[in-house]
């Protein structure tokens, strides 16, 4: 084989019939593939002139076997012409700008001779022919022979008309031969082409490299597309022929061309816009030309951009909480398949032999050996014990993926960088990749039937280099804004809120409990308290156990009301969080503190000075240790959570009949004329404005009598309050009033004339008739406020659907804009070319990743640090 | 063009100079690029056409950033 060269450049053409000719070794006759003894037919589609594909056989041209025929064209001769699909837009500029009869291009010598000049010496010469075109438009005499010109008409997808005849391609094609070389160039075709190239009279088959046959285990072959539409093409070319030959009726050659036409058409599209796509026998729509190369799927961007790789795999994805940060649990069947490549040295030569001698049913195992002269013995055929013996340095073991391998992990769409991280492989029984809960948040993903994918690298230095830069650890701080994307989700708020809140006292075997889940094996501090001889010890005593030495911090927790006067240290929510020394001494620890992709206070600060290691370390005992406090100290919740005593139901009724007739009063006040409008607004407006008004007060007011008794000791409550899961919102909706639905930001008002349902009087306009829900989701909708939610339901769906479809689009454009760029070592942003696009990174040339939230340094924070003491807003 | 309006006069206009000789050899050295390597700015530009400035030129351009406070970017000029 001849070595891989650089391609210099390349020539986009169209070829000459004579050229087509040149190129093919057979002209194809017959639309037979094969005989009754499956061996192919000569001049048939299936030619061994055209190249061989199977096993054992030579190729008729050049004589080599299926690996290095690179394949022949050969060619059919058209019985008629037919245009091109690709090129009817040049065929119809060309016809309807030159003279139907002498072929001159439809300006007078002298106007051409300008643009000829214009043309002269630009590079892009042909822009000048849109000019060319737009002048000829309006000449209906010929100025070189007089004739007069007739309208000429193109109907998609390949009809030409003048006047009312219609042209056949035989026509179009006699008059491109017309047009000279000098005047079809002034029309945009390049000189060394001739325009009536676009109507074929002959036509390529590529060679069956380009489309092979598959043989099913049947036995039945099974032809590619491609070969299915040449069969097409040669059985009418065929039949055309032989009526032609005939004598047969105009009507019926006129048929066939037209089925020809169509047939050659969709062998080079099967997507023209107006022609039916030729179908399999099937029914399946046909794969032809350019539908191999478009799209997603196609050549470009399956293929070239993007291929299917080995050492990969992919599964449903499900919590482990006992996982580490950077495991991924492994199923034990995929750990068998998936392999690493393990040179023998000296030093692991026993553990290799193991590895051979169990082979690959037994997971720590091996499926190949490569000797050092390359060659590959298949360890389930093999004598695995004598291969074991004579393994030495040098050989090379494809072992199975063991625990601690390095992998990479991704989930789609991969939006960002932490969506392909490297993990270390733990395998476990089940069917399932198993991923700690902390990186859900970075991959997006949930366990509700997602699917990741695994990279298994191969070279010592893609491990080392996916170790490097890409472990978990290395991902905690974003590179987005600087802080701590990693962190606890959910149960590991409250949990963890649950055991530092004021008032947990633990039992020495409960503390010791706790933190031997957390895996902490340091004894206890003193206790806090001795009541009746009994020594406790405080939550805040036991998580303090998990923070390094040194740490100090202030900052207010999530629960923290926002009070006028803060009380500090006296906070009667216990929201101002003190840590001395690595000892938390006041407030308590919440979403503030920890979550992913909230504040976290405490995270940022051990990651900015502890840095990445102490950090995950920190994750992956206080998850542990917020899941055995929530189960110790006992958390759940229900829906009479969500109850409220009968006198706050009354309450909070009243205040909606309140609003009802507020809006009434409004709507009369509108209807009498006498409504102020807002400035800008016109009175219908201003109506519905203050409408709008009224009822989102009242449901924010329903919610506020509520919430008075949705206390702290409510567990729904604890989950809204800490961050941990849901909002106040959600609470007040389920358990006071679920207000106002609306579709882009109004009132519902269609479906029927006036009304939005048959339920309503024309026009009105009170809160009822136009989406106001009044009822609780706990107590339950009536039937038309169900409807009315429905719809508002409905906006949120089609936005997202909408939403990702756009924003998918977007990132693809983005990507392909700037995947070239990067920040050199002078500090400016440079393209592929060396081109600057900035001077400086950011204009200031500031790591977003070593910055607090943009800026280089958070002023406040360092004196808060200094000074012990969270300043007041 | 007497009374016409003069673009650097506007405040959304940040402030354009030609560079010497002796300065546009200095950026050139400094980012170790050819002319063409920066971004370029039309002469049809409405600033370059009031300052003056012809194909080939290197503009300095002065304005506030909001990350930085005050940034410099440089312009070559090309026809157009
Ligand atoms: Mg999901
Ligand atoms: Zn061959
Ligand atoms: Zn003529
Ligand atoms: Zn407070």
């Amino acid at each position: 084989m001849r070595p891989p060269r650089a391609i210099e450049s390349i020539h986009f053409t169209l070829l000459s019939p004579d050229d087509i000719r040149r190129i093919s070794v057979t002209r194809i006759v017959t639309a037979d593939t094969y005989d009754e003894d499956g061996f192919p037919i000569e001049r048939g589609l299936m030619d061994r002139r055209l190249g061989v594909v199977d096993p054992g056989l030579r190729c008729k041209t050049c004589g080599s076997g299926p690996r290095d025929c690179p394949g022949h064209f050969g060619h059919i001769e058209l019985a008629r012409p037919v245009v091109h699909v690709n090129y009817v837009e040049p065929i119809f500029d060309l016809l309807r700008s030159t003279c139907r009869k002498c072929g001159r291009i439809l300006l007078s010598e002298e106007v051409a001779t300008k643009f000829r000049e214009e043309m002269e010496g630009k590079k892009s010469w042909w822009e000048v022919s849109d000019k060319v075109l737009q002048s000829v438009s309006k000449v209906d005499k010929c100025p070189h022979c007089g004739e007069k010109q007739l309208e000429i008409k193109f109907e998609k997808p390949f009809t030409f008309l003048e006047g009312k005849n219609r042209l056949t391609p035989q026509d179009i094609r006699a008059r491109l031969e017309r047009i000279p070389t000098e005047d079809s160039t002034l029309l945009g075709v390049s000189p060394e082409i001739r325009p009536e190239w676009m109507v074929l009279t002959v036509l390529l088959v590529p060679p069956v490299t380009v489309r092979p046959s598959i043989t099913l285990e049947t036995g039945v072959r099974s032809e590619d597309d491609l070969t299915h539409k040449l069969v097409d093409i040669i059985r009418i070319n065929q039949r055309l022929a032989e009526n032609i030959e005939a004598g047969a009726p105009h009507l019926i050659v006129e048929d066939l061309w037209e089925l020809l036409q169509y047939h050659v058409a969709t062998y080079f599209s099967n997507e023209i816009s107006g022609v039916p796509p030729a179908r399999h026998r099937s029914g399946r729509v046909l794969r032809t030309l350019s539908q191999r190369l478009k799209g997603k799927e196609g050549r470009f961007r399956g293929n070239l951009s993007g291929k299917r790789v080995d050492f990969s795999a992919r599964a449903v994805v499900s919590p482990d909480p006992c996982l580490k940060l950077d495991e991924v649990g492994v199923p034990e069947q995929v750990a068998r398949v998936l392999t690493v490549r393990t040179r023998v040295t000296s030093f692991n030569i026993e553990e290799m032999r193991e590895y051979v001698r169990r082979g690959p049913k037994v997971h720590p195992g091996a499926n190949w050996v490569i000797s050092p002269d390359g060659k590959r013995y298949d360890l389930r055929y093999a004598d695995r014990e004598e291969l074991a013996k004579n393994l030495e340095p040098g050989y090379v073991v494809e072992r199975h993926l063991q625990n601690g391998d390095v992998v990479l992990f991704n989930r789609q769409p991969s939006l960002h960088r932490m969506s392909i991280m490297a993990h270390k492989v733990r395998v476990m029984p089940g069917r399932t990749f198993r991923l700690n809960l902390c990186v859900c948040p970075l991959y997006n993903a949930d366990f509700d039937g997602d699917e990741m994918n695994l990279h298994v690298p191969q070279s010592e230095e893609a491990q080392v280099e996916a170790k490097v830069l890409m472990a978990v650890q290395n991902q905690i701080i974003s590179p987005r804004f600087g802080g701590p994307i990693i962190g606890g989700v959910q149960d590991h708020i409250t949990g963890v809120y649950l055991l530092t809140r004021r008032g947990t006292l633990l039992t020495k075997e409960q503390a010791h409990q706790l933190l031997i889940e957390a895996g902490v094996t340091a004894s206890l501090p003193q206790p806090a308290v001795v009541r009746g001889g009994k020594e406790y010890w405080t939550g805040k005593q036991i998580f303090s156990q998990l923070l390094p030495k040194g740490l100090n911090i202030t900052y207010r927790a999530k629960i923290c009301a926002g009070c006028s006067k803060c009380m500090k240290e006296e906070c009667e929510k216990d929201a101002y969080v003190v840590v001395r020394d690595g000892e938390l001494i006041h407030g308590v620890i919440d979403a503030h503190g920890y979550k992913a992709l909230d504040k976290c206070e405490l995270l940022d600060e051990m990651v900015r000075e502890y840095g990445e290691e102490v950090t995950a370390e920190f994750l992956n005992k206080v998850t542990r240790l917020s899941i055995a406090a929530a189960r110790m100290l006992g958390f759940t919740t229900s829906i009479d959570d969500e109850d409220i005593p009968p006198i706050t139901k009354e309450r909070i009724e009243e205040a909606l009949e309140k609003a009802r007739k507020r809006v009434e009063q409004l709507i009369e006040i509108y209807n009498r004329g006498e409504l102020e409008p807002l400035p800008g607004r016109s009175l219908r407006e201003t109506l519905e404005m203050r409408i709008m008004e009224v009822l989102a007060e009242v449901r924010d007011k329903a919610g506020e009598i509520a919430e008075k008794h949705l206390s702290l000791a409510n567990p729904a409550v604890i989950m809204a309050r800490t961050g941990a899961r849901g909002s106040m919102l959600n609470l007040t909706q389920m358990a006071a009033c679920v207000g106002q639905q609306s579709v882009r930001g109004e009132r519902l008002s269609r479906g029927y004339v006036g009304r939005v349902l048959p339920h309503f009087k024309p026009g009105d306009l009170g809160a009822e008739a136009r989406g106001f829900v009044s009822s609780s989701y706990k107590e339950g909708l009536r039937p038309i406020e169900f409807f009315f939610h429905a719809m508002g339901g409905r906006e949120g769906l089609v936005d997202t659907a909408v939403r990702t479809a756009q924003s998918g689009y977007m990132q693809r454009r983005l990507i392909n804009a700037l995947q070239d760029l990067r920040v050199e070592y002078d500090g400016t942003v440079r393209d592929d070319r060396g081109r600057i696009v900035q001077f400086l990174y950011g204009e200031d040339g500031v790591d977003p990743m070593r910055a607090d939230n943009g800026k280089p340094v958070n002023v406040s924070k360092i004196v808060r640090k200094i000074i012990g003491v969270v300043e007041e807003d | 063009m007497g009374g016409e309006f003069d673009p650097r006069r506007h405040v959304l206009v940040p402030k354009h100079e030609i560079l010497s000789e002796e300065e546009v050899k200095e950026i050139l050295a400094r980012y170790r690029i050819k002319p063409s390597q920066l971004p370029w700015i039309k002469s049809s530009d409405p600033v370059v056409k009031a300052i003056g400035a012809n194909p080939g030129d290197i503009l300095k351009i002065t304005r506030e950033s909001p990350t930085a406070g005050k940034a410099v970017v440089y312009r070559y000029v090309v026809k157009g």
